[in-house]
């Protein structure tokens, strides 16, 4: 298989047998498949940093974010910050089932199914006809229909029973769900985007701590000199395009080249150590840059 | 060099081409033995006809060796990336209507809608240790639809014919497929989801952009596209 990138295969590298803590960089090709843009390259060079670290993850984080903005310096980028570990703190301290919860937790990074079943959640969706005549049944369906495929009987009976469970569960409060809209919404400079998540933290106090981290990180930043003031922060940054993050995510965009990809781009992903580790698992947050990209902006600057 | 026209080049799509042609006082042949592969054209000056299979239209037309061509929505856009920007559509001819369309078991009494099929896929990869499988040939078509309605945890498996079998032997889970009427779905025991209308596609004519035109090259479409419009 040829790699999308070193992420994966540095992790797992140094949960077989990694000193701690450890800090990695590397150089290499990594493959895409195009399918929607043949103008993007299928192959292209990739230059990155990782850091494991447990004592001091705000640092860590800005150490990374520190580290590629240096190498940046010069070009005309603007820097996007966000952090996916908010919203799913939000996700997490819903008052709601716990089947609900997975299910949306499953969908943070893909916004339109997020969106389908918080309306669905919230009571706010119709069901459709062939829902209501399946749950006004009761015990197990023996239907006409012959069964066939993989997905047995007792997996269809059960997603069933499910679904009548669902049906009998209250709705999510109305001021959560407003909450957590509020809160997807946010899209301000760093010390705004704190203010206003301070406040929405009063109808959703699970965010709390994640609001806590972010500002221990603020201030890891601003040690290393980034203008945290004129920062961007968008609470739904980083939902559609960078999967295994789950906390700091951040990129860097050519502002006078939107048809480019981000020139840098990382995050935390503490999760990702902890699936590939085999009950293993190490704070862990990384960045990557574009070194064919820089050049070509360099060259059109001069 | 004249105006070259790729048109499919048996059965059914074929005759009706002609036959939508014919009606427009543009009559299309072939030449020479049932199994020569060109023809001419009367009626318009200075065009070419060239019989292919419908399957390579767009990709000539792409490549700009053909100037124009009859061919399915389906077959363009799932071959060609960006296809507004290689091809132009002329005409939709009105026949060879076909659904890209997504189907299960008709067992899955749990299953209707995108939603569902989003959650169950979820719980089968749990359960079965491996991805929901979807055949299809489709391949584009199917993953950017599904992408754009954020359905995750399934794959698609190949299948270039007899897709509907592949439930019943196991080789996939459910299927993403051309159908006119719905017949073979409901003799597999297979059910369309409600919303899982994927692509309406019909016989089309399309004109290359990529492809040269010299004035005589022009002239021809001229002419063509007025009786078309006429």
């Amino acid at each position: 298989m040829l790699r999308p990138d070193f992420t994966v295969p540095v992790v797992q590298m140094h949960m077989r047998e990694g000193a701690e803590p450890a800090r990695y960089t590397y150089a290499g090709e990594v493959f895409r498949r195009q399918e929607q843009d043949p103008d993007r390259s299928s192959e292209y060079l990739q230059v990155g940093y990782e850091v494991f670290d447990r004592t001091d993850p705000a640092g860590a984080d800005a150490e990374v974010f520190a580290l590629i903005a240096l190498q940046l310096r010069g070009l005309p980028l603007r820097a996007a910050t966000g952090d996916i570990g908010i919203l799913m703190a939000a996700v997490e301290g819903l008052n709601t089932t716990t089947k609900r919860k997975s299910a949306l937790m499953r969908h943070i990074w893909r916004p339109r199914r997020f969106r389908s079943l918080l309306d669905r959640y919230a009571g706010r969706s119709t069901i459709p006809e062939s829902r209501l005549k399946l749950l006004s049944s009761e015990g197990v369906l023996t239907g006409s229909a012959t069964v066939l495929g993989k997905r047995s009987e007792a997996e269809i009976n059960a997603r069933v029973d499910l679904l009548r469970a669902d049906a009998a569960a209250p709705p999510i409060a109305e001021n959560e769900i407003l909450a957590l809209e509020a809160l997807m919404a946010v899209r301000e400079t760093v010390p705004f985007a704190l203010e206003q998540m301070r406040d929405i933290a009063v109808d959703l106090p699970a965010i709390t701590p994640a609001l806590d981290r972010l500002d221990a990180r603020v201030a890891a930043l601003k040690s290393r000199g980034v203008d945290i003031d004129t920062l961007d922060f968008e609470a739904s940054y980083g939902r559609t395009s960078m999967e295994y993050y789950d906390g700091f995510v951040f990129g860097f965009y050519a502002e006078a080249r939107p048809d480019l990809p981000p020139i840098a781009s990382g995050g935390r992903y503490d999760a990702l150590t902890r699936q590939l580790g085999q009950g293993a698992e190490i704070p862990a947050v990384g960045g990557v840059l574009r070194p064919d990209l820089m050049l070509m902006l360099e060259e059109g600057q001069s | 060099m004249s105006l070259k026209l790729g048109v499919p080049s048996k059965g059914r799509l074929m005759e009706k081409t002609f036959d939508w042609f014919a009606r427009r006082g543009v009559t299309l042949a072939r030449t020479g033995s049932e199994r020569e592969y060109a023809g001419a054209i009367e009626g318009v000056e200075g065009m070419e006809l060239v019989l292919l299979s419908a399957g390579e239209i767009p990709r000539e037309l792409a490549a700009g060796r053909i100037h124009l061509g009859v061919t399915g929505t389906d077959l363009v856009q799932e071959k060609l990336p960006l296809w507004e920007q290689q091809l132009q559509e002329l005409e939709p001819l009105g026949f060879g209507h076909a659904d890209l369309i997504l189907a299960v078991p008709q067992c899955w009494i749990d299953v209707d809608t995108l939603d569902d099929l989003d959650a169950v896929a979820a719980s089968f990869r749990l359960q079965h240790g491996h991805r929901l499988r979807i055949a299809t040939k489709y391949h584009r078509l199917v993953r950017e639809f599904l992408t754009e309605a954020g359905v995750a945890d399934y794959q698609l498996v190949d299948s270039q014919g007899a897709t509907e079998g592949t439930v019943k032997n196991e080789t996939a889970e459910m299927v993403a497929d051309i159908t006119s009427t719905g017949e073979t779905l409901r003799a597999n025991h297979l059910k369309l989801l409600s919303d899982g209308l994927v692509l309406q596609s019909q016989a089309t004519l399309w004109r290359s952009r990529t492809a040269q035109y010299s004035s005589e090259e022009r002239a021809a479409l001229k002419a063509l596209t007025g009786l078309i419009d006429g």
